[in-house]
């Protein structure tokens, strides 16, 4: 039944599509960098698939948030924490590995606790020497933490702006928290320096190859999760929740245990773009926690569409590639670009990149069958049929507020 | 006449005053030549103590100069010089009156040598001197000194100048300062319980350290009554620790009050989540930096004025790029409160990178004016200028802006606005004023909160960054829509930030805050001060 769903059109057909090239790429790029010579024309930089990799992963945080934000309606300005917390699970598992090849050679500790005159290693830090408990971590940090925090948040039924305000303020807390050296993971310098993963040195050009590679093929995963949970039973439930909590609570539903079931999916979900992210840039530090890094991500996702799958993605690789550009050629006039997408996307572009397609080919499409049935003979004044699926996929259209603005919640 | 003849008298006394300190100084004269006579340390200690006797004032001057080895012989003429470095060689003043008496290169003087007891003896007699002064501020720094450094021959000394003193609070001070000396000296125990008992009334750190010196070098029922005092002197000092940490409580609350109250208007009663709010704080501390710089550059008169002119044109500044983001952007927002943070964001780092661009993004210098700058105590607090200049504000701002939403037409239609938009417009309020007008003036509170807070932070690109989330915590915490629920939800939390502070550290104890006021959101998710009823829904 699902492979039915996989291969019709409209948008699930846009789904695969998303896959095939995710895959193609993962098999292509490595492929571009490693056999090909270099001074081939189609030989890529390695510098390029760093980069690239590196995208993929905030390609995979923004979708992340588009679970929670697109589908569940839950805008969390403390993704960044779940990434940053996946990233910090696996740079202790980079540290272990440096072993005694650090400036200290101490086959113990890591360099910033001789620096800190650690004695011995911390509790927390056992078992980050095997790649299989680091892996776990990665996954149950985050879910744990956005498991606690939203069993609270959405049990006391915290919605809306104050959900967004105490996500911010968690992110702030953990920024401030992993500042402090005393709290052993390396201060305000972070973990860096890395130099092997699972025995091969993270600065080859292979191993960069094979984390691009990880990376693509696990967002194409990802978008297939995302993809199967909305088109479930469940994900029906999400939107409900998203358009109408009250009448889906009264309906019999326990709404708070769906917003948690995403919300806890999500979290785990950008861990793992963390766990990719670091050994690829090579550093993680307290600044990933900086809660500006978490509302960029939002923007992203508008940028590309929420209540889309394949807008986030879009979005986070325009925007970072326009960041990149940006910060090469005019540095000033980056945080003026960044802040008037932030204003222009609310303002003319609601729906995102992806939503807007969807309107123009929908409106088009309601047109031409409009002028077909003008042709027919049939009543012109029935009304243009309306695209229920993407109407139902994109947020605010079923709970539109009238012109007339509303005083917030 | 009574004026002339009051004129006449005043003339005769002064120089009645004058005559005998004309004699004085001859014989002053005559004991600082037998500097140049006095051979050995011994014979010098003997003229410095001769000189002390005088109780002139006028030998401080010397013996200060002796202590600091400055007093020289000329050899020609056997005269007694200060001596300070100058030129070539060494520039000549005169002992008594200080006047420049010619120069001497080195080898035509002689130093007259100093020693540490000679030096102690002189310190004791410039002490014993500062005693008489006419000048109470001396008196009182005099026996400070003697209270930190008690030494038994400060005693009879201290006695004379206690017989004497007038003031009265000179004279407790005076008091304590024996009692220290005192407690150094080998008089009977009873002599001594009575000082412990005197300085154990002081209470303060220094009357502490003295008495666990006291306590560790005595025994018996000396030492008994030390411990006692100290034991007594610690439990006042805990009562006063925890008023000083209620004061930098109140005073952090003040800054979180007024770094919230805009906020608490743009988002409480308008319900805009505005994330330029803090930039808008910011804006208002650079109008402070521009206006000190004009005054600065063309009227240096001023300065003391400056917080006071800038206070209007911060407001106004920041009023008006709040009206532009009003118009401009939230305006198509309503309603979309998820979507207002968003535009609202950009908005912000627009601002900052502008600011960045046009100031640079290091530390601006806002000085503070006279007014503002130093400190006073009240017994054992603490308590400096600008803080409480700034607590003072915050309460007035705080009183305006209830006054104006509480007391005024315009007031009366912005919580009508709020209450119900549709009822309010067809009533004949025009809501889009009324909704960029409140916006300007939340906007334009932030503004004159950043001219405070340009006194106690630095004034840089990002010092709105730093307020934003506290501000919502404030607003979200104190409960969304009430000016009150604002007022003690930034007190209660600047306390306790305050209170958890010396536990567990400065961050630590802010993270126990964020986690507290998540945790108390779960409790009480629309505030301490929730609004009731249909509002909640709207």
């Amino acid at each position: 039944m699902i492979t039915g769903r996989f291969f019709a059109a409209g948008a699930d057909r846009r789904v695969a599509i998303t896959i095939f090239i995710l895959l193609a790429v993962a098999i292509i790029v490595p492929l571009l960098n490693l056999a090909v010579s270099s001074t081939s024309a189609f030989y890529v930089p390695s510098y390029v698939v760093a980069l690239t990799g590196k995208y993929l992963c905030y390609a995979l945080l923004a979708l992340a948030l588009d679970l929670v934000w697109g589908y569940c309606g839950i805008l969390s300005l403390g993704h960044g924490a779940f990434f940053a917390l996946g990233g910090y699970a696996m740079g202790m598992y980079l540290m272990r590995q440096i072993g005694s090849r650090g400036v200290y050679g101490n086959p113990l500790l890591p360099d910033f606790m001789v620096f800190l005159n650690y004695r011995e290693l911390p509790w927390f830090w056992y078992g980050f020497d095997h790649f299989w408990f680091a892996a776990i971590m990665v996954l149950a940090v985050p879910g744990l933490l956005a498991f606690v925090f939203g069993w609270f948040a959405f049990r006391s039924r915290v919605t809306g702006v104050y959900l967004s305000i105490i996500t911010q303020a968690m992110t702030y807390a953990l920024l401030l928290a992993f500042f402090r050296n005393d709290m052993g993971f390396g201060g305000n310098n972070g973990l860096t320096d890395f130099k092997d993963i699972l025995g091969f040195n993270v600065q080859a050009d292979a191993t960069r190859s094979a984390l691009f590679a990880a990376s693509a093929v696990t967002l194409a995963l990802a978008v297939f999760v995302t993809w199967a949970i909305v088109g479930s039973k469940y994900g029906k439930l999400l939107m409900a929740v998203r358009d109408a909590e009250s009448r889906t609570r009264f309906l019999g539903w326990r709404a708070e245990n769906v917003k948690l079931f995403a919300f806890t999916v999500s979290a785990v979900m950008a861990g793992i773009a963390g766990a990719l992210y670091v050994p690829q840039v090579g550093i993680i530090n307290p600044g990933e926690f900086e809660p500006s890094n978490s509302i960029e991500v939002v923007v992203w996702a508008a940028v590309g569409g929420r209540g889309t799958i394949v807008g986030p993605i879009i979005g986070a690789l325009l925007v970072n590639a326009g960041k990149s550009w940006f910060t090469g050629v005019l540095p000033a006039f980056w945080l003026f670009a960044l802040g008037g997408l932030f204003v222009a996307v609310t303002l003319f572009l609601p729906k995102g990149i992806v939503g807007m397609w969807d309107s123009w080919r929908g409106n088009a499409r309601a047109l031409r069958a409009a002028s077909i049935a003008e042709e027919a003979g049939t009543d012109p004044d029935v009304p243009p049929a309306k695209i229920v699926r993407s109407a139902a996929r994109t947020p605010g259209d079923w709970s539109a507020s009238g012109p007339e603005p509303q005083p917030a919640e | 006449m009574i004026f002339i003849r009051a004129i006449g008298l005043t003339l005769l006394l002064l120089l009645g005053m004058l005559l005998p300190s004309n004699a004085a100084e001859a014989d002053l004269r005559a004991i600082i030549a037998k500097f140049a006579t006095a051979s050995n340390f011994s014979a010098i200690e003997a003229v410095v103590h001769e000189l002390a006797a005088t109780g002139d004032r006028a030998v401080e001057r010397p013996l200060a100069a002796l202590a600091e080895g400055r007093l020289y012989v000329r050899k020609t003429d056997s005269l007694v010089f200060v001596g300070q470095d100058g030129g070539g060689g060494i520039e000549l003043l005169d002992p008594l009156s200080g006047e420049k008496s010619g120069a001497a290169a080195k080898g035509d003087i002689a130093k007259v040598k100093v020693n540490n007891t000679l030096r102690r003896a002189i310190r004791d007699a410039l002490g014993t001197l500062t005693l008489g002064a006419k000048d109470p501020a001396a008196r009182i720094a005099a026996a400070a000194t003697m209270f930190k450094t008690p030494d038994a021959t400060n005693i009879e000394p201290l006695d004379a100048a206690i017989a004497n003193e007038t003031v009265a609070s000179v004279k407790a001070l005076l008091e304590q300062a024996r009692a220290a000396s005192v407690l150094v000296s080998d008089r009977p125990e009873a002599d001594k319980l009575a000082a412990i008992a005197l300085i154990g009334a002081r209470g303060d750190r220094d009357a502490l350290s003295l008495l666990t010196s006291v306590e560790a070098n005595s025994e018996g029922t000396v030492k008994d009554g030390a411990t006692a005092a100290m034991a007594k002197i610690n439990s006042t000092l805990a009562l006063w620790d925890a008023g000083q940490n209620i004061w930098y409580g109140i005073s952090l609350g003040s800054v979180l009050l007024l770094a919230a109250i805009g906020l608490a208007i743009t988002f409480g009663v308008m319900g805009v989540i505005n994330m330029a709010h803090g930039e808008m704080v910011m804006l208002g501390a650079y109008t402070t930096f521009v206006v000190q710089e004009v005054i600065r550059s063309s009227f240096p008169g001023l300065f003391d004025w400056s917080l006071v002119i800038a206070l209007p044109l911060a407001f106004l500044v920041a009023a008006f790029v709040g009206l532009v983001i009003e118009r401009g952007v939230i305006r198509f927002l309503y309603g979309r409160p998820l979507e207002t943070l968003l535009a609202t964001w950009g908005v912000s780092l627009i601002l900052q990178q502008a600011v960045r661009t046009i100031f640079g993004p290091t530390n601006q210098e806002v000085g503070n004016p006279s007014w503002m700058s130093g400190s006073f105590d009240i017994g054992q607090l603490a308590v400096t200028w600008n803080r409480l200049w700034i607590l003072v504000f915050s309460l007035c701002v705080f009183a305006v802006l209830l006054y104006v939403m509480k007391r005024t037409p315009w007031g009366l239609q912005m919580r009508a606005v709020t209450a119900n938009r549709r009822m309010a417009a067809s009533m004949g309020i025009r809501t889009p004023w009324v909704d960029a007008l409140t916006f300007a003036l939340g906007s334009g509170i932030a503004g004159i909160a950043g001219v405070a807070l340009s006194q106690v932070d630095n004034v840089s690109p990002n010092l709105g960054r730093g307020y934003i989330i506290d501000s919502f915590m404030v607003v979200v915490f104190g409960g969304v829509g009430n000016l009150w629920g604002t007022l003690v939800g930034a007190f209660s939390l600047g306390i306790v930030n305050k209170f958890l502070e010396p536990y567990a550290g400065a961050v630590l104890g802010k993270i126990v805050v964020l986690v507290l006021i998540i945790l108390f959101i779960q409790k009480r998710p629309r505030g301490l001060f929730a609004l009731k009823g249909r509002a909640v829904e709207a």
